[in-house]
């Protein structure tokens, strides 16, 4: 199985996940400051910074899109309850 | 206007308050409990404003749903439907837009305005009373809208207390409605807050209820409200502040200003720790962790047995904490009743971000920890270790673990976290 490294940069914290795998799946069993809400794309609360790897998560859906630009988001923010990390990547609480 | 008499419970008309500017609002005096949190020893009010420009009439907010005959008879008693131009919603909550959908429906010539942030509200809240969703505009700070010769102009203040919350100015007034910002549930018929009875309990314990776990959004929103040249505050709730209104402006400042941080400094964290011990063990864990994070510099630590204490003075403290640990023993499967009193006391505070840690002994199944790690991720906190669970009395060797475990705990907080290299998904349990 492909594998990718998604380090937290809040807590310095690198960990070799499968391709395919949630941020949501990881941030929090490693103690890293995304913190979440609904879970489930509506809230915005896990909103989250990609520092590196832009191109390395799975592209956002249209639901998350307009979640982020309701709440105002960044060029390089992301919902870490949505994103699936496909390659290298650094992350941190936006 | 001071010296005429009100009682609008009676008179069912507007009440003009500065020209071409009128209360159209309704009194719910028999109310004890509002949305099942807040309590009111003489109801609320639910406040809506009609503002009259030479180009037309705008609305702003409406009232709770079974109180519409009151708002349509005062707004019938200044304005003709054909003649509203704007409606504004400050805030969506149904005791202000209760009034929306048969307004819209007599005034549909009428264009809707609300925050950019309020569109899947107002779906959601309206879905059931139509098939259509209505048509609105959305806008953010220092967006205007024309009556001619008056403007109303924007203040995007998020949060404060629902995600779509806004404020709406009247420039050539210099009146702010200011949704439920500055109010209160406080029914009174003279209407002003220098001709209500006292009502200062009020407008604090509204603060404290509805505003406090906002606090950040409190001072962002302060910061465009205290440049404007204000003459009345108008909020959703409660007296219009006509007398002063810089006075509750100030005094939200006041209450939303963290106390502890002047008092510890720009520099120093806080770290407390919360336990219930039954036999003792569950204490001596809590004291070798209170002796570990202790010997980080930077870090003013406490530590609580919540026996001796209350929840409203621990809620207090809490709200100011970096850091927070509870230590539970595990008692038919659970942590014990005054740890979940405390952690379910905790909706009025804002706990996001803070680090949480639990620890705790137990006999034979030791679920407590787990459950209240659960509970402060819930609470949107950090839980950047597995708590330490100790079956029984915890050894010599036990102790200097929980000792470790403070230090480490109070490290992290400072921004000294120790590195752990690369982890493998795997071995994450």
């Amino acid at each position: 199985m492909a594998k990718a490294k998604i380090t937290f940069e809040d807590i310095h914290q690198t960990v070799n996940v499968p391709a395919g795998t949630r941020i949501i799946e990881i941030s929090e069993k490693i103690g890293a400051g995304v913190i979440y809400g609904c879970r489930e794309g509506d809230c915005g609360t896990c909103m989250m910074e990609v520092t590196e790897g832009w191109n390395n998560l799975t592209e956002p859906s249209v639901l998350e899109e307009k979640v982020l630009r309701e709440n105002m988001a960044g060029r390089h923010n992301r919902l870490a309850c949505q994103a699936q990390i496909l390659g290298d990547c650094k992350v941190k609480p936006a | 206007m001071a010296d005429t008499p009100l009682n609008v419970s009676t008179w069912k008309e507007a009440v003009e308050f500065a020209p071409g500017v009128h209360w159209i609002g309704a009194l719910d005096p028999t109310l004890r409990t509002f949305d099942i949190i807040l309590r009111t020893a003489n109801g609320t009010t639910y406040n809506s404003y009609l503002v009259r420009g030479s180009e037309g009439v705008a609305i702003i907010d409406t009232v709770k749903e079974g109180f519409e005959d009151e708002f349509f008879h005062r707004l019938e008693s200044v304005a003709r439907y054909d003649e509203i131009k704007v409606i504004v919603l400050n805030h969506l909550e149904p005791d202000h837009s209760g009034a929306l959908p048969e307004l819209m429906r007599r005034a549909p010539q009428a264009r809707l305005y609300i925050s950019t942030r309020a569109t899947t509200m107002l779906k959601a809240l309206l879905r059931p009373n139509r098939e259509e969703p209505f048509e609105y505009t959305t806008v953010t700070t220092n967006d205007r809208v024309s009556l001619g010769d008056r403007h109303l102009r924007f203040l995007h203040t998020p949060f404060l207390h629902w995600p779509d919350t806004q404020c709406t100015y009247l420039e050539e007034q210099q009146v702010l409605f200011s949704g439920d910002v500055f109010g209160c549930h406080y029914c009174d018929s003279r209407l002003f807050n220098d001709r209500v009875g006292d009502f200062r309990f009020s407008f604090d314990y509204y603060y404290a209820h509805i505003m406090r776990p906002f606090k950040q959004w409190v001072m962002e929103a302060l910061a465009l409200i205290e440049p404007l040249k204000m003459k009345i505050v108008a909020p959703t709730h409660g007296p219009i502040l006509r007398e002063r209104p810089r006075r509750y402006v100030a005094h939200y400042r006041e209450l939303s200003t963290s106390s502890l941080s002047r008092e510890l400094g720009d520099t120093d964290k806080s770290l407390i720790i919360f336990y219930m011990s039954s036999y003792g063990n569950t204490a001596r864990m809590a004291e070798a962790i209170y002796s570990g994070a202790d010997t980080v510099e930077g870090v003013r630590v406490s530590l609580y047995d919540l026996e001796g204490g209350e929840i409203d003075p621990f809620v207090d403290l809490i709200e100011e904490a970096d850091a927070l640990l509870f230590g539970s023993p595990t008692i038919n499967g659970d942590a014990v009743k005054p740890v979940w009193d405390l952690l379910s006391s905790l909706a009025v505070v804002n706990l996001k971000g803070k680090i949480g840690a639990a620890f705790g002994s137990y006999g034979w199944s030791g679920e407590a920890v787990r459950m209240v790690e659960d509970r402060m991720r819930g609470l949107k906190m950090r839980v950047p270790r597995e708590g330490i669970r100790v079956k029984l009395i915890p050894t010599q060797e036990e102790l200097d673990e929980c000792t470790g475990f403070g230090r480490e705990i109070a490290n992290i907080l400072v921004g000294k976290e120790v590195q752990r290299g690369v982890i493998e998904f795997s071995d994450l349990t």
